[in-house]
């Protein structure tokens, strides 16, 4: 193949279409600053989980608890554990009980009791 | 003597994406020795525990804990505790010996968080390596890797963590140790139960989702070996989520960090001595920051959103 393994290649992570140069030998969530939420970043979590709307990628193994294989049938994946062979546009597409509650500031009470309770 | 009823945390089985990744993960990284292996599973042990296994790695092309296992004094406390169990309204099942490697019978049990609790009396004692006279204070395994002493405890995320509370204290013989409140100043977000000298055995958070693990701790020495556990994550390129840190609750000195399968691991020092006599310690909700990272003094999204 006469493609280059480093070329980087453009991801664009709707909604806000934010896009971000991703390396081909890195998987695509080390590449992203912004718009998809990082935990385990090893496949393991599932708070990553995005689907991928256009564009090629390989993946590695991840955790069947939050990719089914009719998830696969829809480009459903783990940022954390796919490598862009081309240009993607991805969904973030987290399962409700991962949806994080953001810090935005110091404020240590961000995070309320209804909020993990919920 | 003082410790009888439950020991322990002598044993976990955790899930895993590829066992043989995780295998060389637990013995180049966190520098654990692989005592044993079966068809679906690969057994470890800290340097310095003496039984034959107490992290036990199973192929599952997912990640978290399937079961978490006490050590108990002998045969006759294991049978007295099942029928324990069984007076207060839970259902055990027996795992013949030898299901797990080098293992007695287990009595398993699930609690009102949705995991799976066993409880066992005997595990092949194959010693740390340095024999029984005369030995010397540390050996080859004590340096390879990370190197932690011994699987300490676990924190597992569920919900009806009151009756579990209850449960573990009532019928188990443990204690509370300390507990973080929430906003309303009555409910409980975590608590910390021992049933031996330690700041923890296990801890529990209040969530939603049953049956999960928040992480696995592994004993060092020192804040040095904190340090060293450290340097050895970031030049494996392991993902710390957390830390060198220290945690209010415990006072323990802390790392964070994700195995290659997602799974949470702590690498843990200190924490203080405790009594089963003594007032359990209260973290109110506008200190819930300092309360798990001393630090920071605020929580990250991953410590409540992150867990497998
Ligand atoms: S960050 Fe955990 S599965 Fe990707
Ligand atoms: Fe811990």
């Amino acid at each position: 193949m006469a493609v280059s393994t480093t070329t980087p290649h453009t991801v664009t992570v709707l909604p806000e279409g934010a896009q971000f140069r991703c390396r081909p030998d890195r998987n695509v969530l080390e590449s992203i600053s912004d718009g998809v939420q990082a935990g385990c970043r090893n496949g393991g979590c599932g708070v990553c989980r995005v689907q991928v709307v256009s564009g090629a990628f390989t993946a590695k193994k991840m955790s069947k608890a939050h990719v089914t294989p009719e998830d696969l049938e829809r480009n459903i994946v783990l940022a954390c554990r796919i490598f862009a062979t081309d240009d993607l546009t991805i969904r973030p597409c987290p399962r409700p009980a991962h949806v994080l509650t953001p810090t935005t500031s110091n404020d240590n009470t961000s995070m309320t009791a209804a909020d993990i309770n919920d | 003597m003082g410790m009888t009823g439950v020991l322990r945390p002598g044993h976990m089985q955790l899930k895993v994406l590829d066992l043989d990744e995780a295998v060389e993960f637990y013995t180049k990284v966190v520098g654990l020795v692989q005592t044993g292996r079966d068809a679906t599973r690969a057994y470890f042990k800290g340097w310095d525990e003496r039984d034959h296994n107490s992290l036990v790695l199973r192929d599952a092309g997912e990640a978290g804990m399937d079961f978490y296992g006490f050590k108990v004094a002998d045969a006759a406390t294991l049978e007295k505790l099942d029928a324990d169990l069984k007076n207060y309204g839970v259902t055990t099942e027996r795992i013949p010996a030898g299901d797990l490697l080098e293992t007695g019978e287990r009595v398993r049990f699930e609690i009102p968080s949705g995991h799976q609790i066993e409880l066992y009396a005997h595990k092949t004692d194959v010693g740390n390596g340095s024999g029984y006279f005369n030995p010397p204070p540390w050996n080859e395994a004590s340096e390879r890797g990370i190197a932690p002493i011994r699987m300490d405890h676990a924190l597992l995320y569920g919900p009806d963590i009151e009756k579990v509370q209850a449960l573990f204290v009532d019928v188990l013989g443990f204690y509370l140790v300390e507990h973080i409140l929430l906003e309303d100043g009555v409910t409980d977000l975590a608590i910390w139960l021992s049933c031996s000298t330690k700041a923890h055995d296990v801890a529990l958070v209040r969530n939603e989702e049953p049956g999960k693990l928040h992480h696995t701790a592994f004993l060092l020495e020192s804040w040095e070996k904190v340090l060293r556990a450290a340097d050895l994550m970031s030049m494996n390129k392991v993902t710390i989520d957390m830390g060198p840190t220290r945690h209010g609750v415990t006072r323990g000195t802390t790392i964070y960090a994700f195995d290659n399968s997602g799974n949470r691991f702590e690498t843990f020092c200190g924490g203080y001595q405790s009594y089963p006599d003594w007032e359990p310690l209260t973290w109110t909700w506008d200190e819930v920051g300092p309360a798990v990272f001393y630090h920071d003094r605020q929580l990250n999204p991953a410590f409540l959103g992150v867990y497998t």
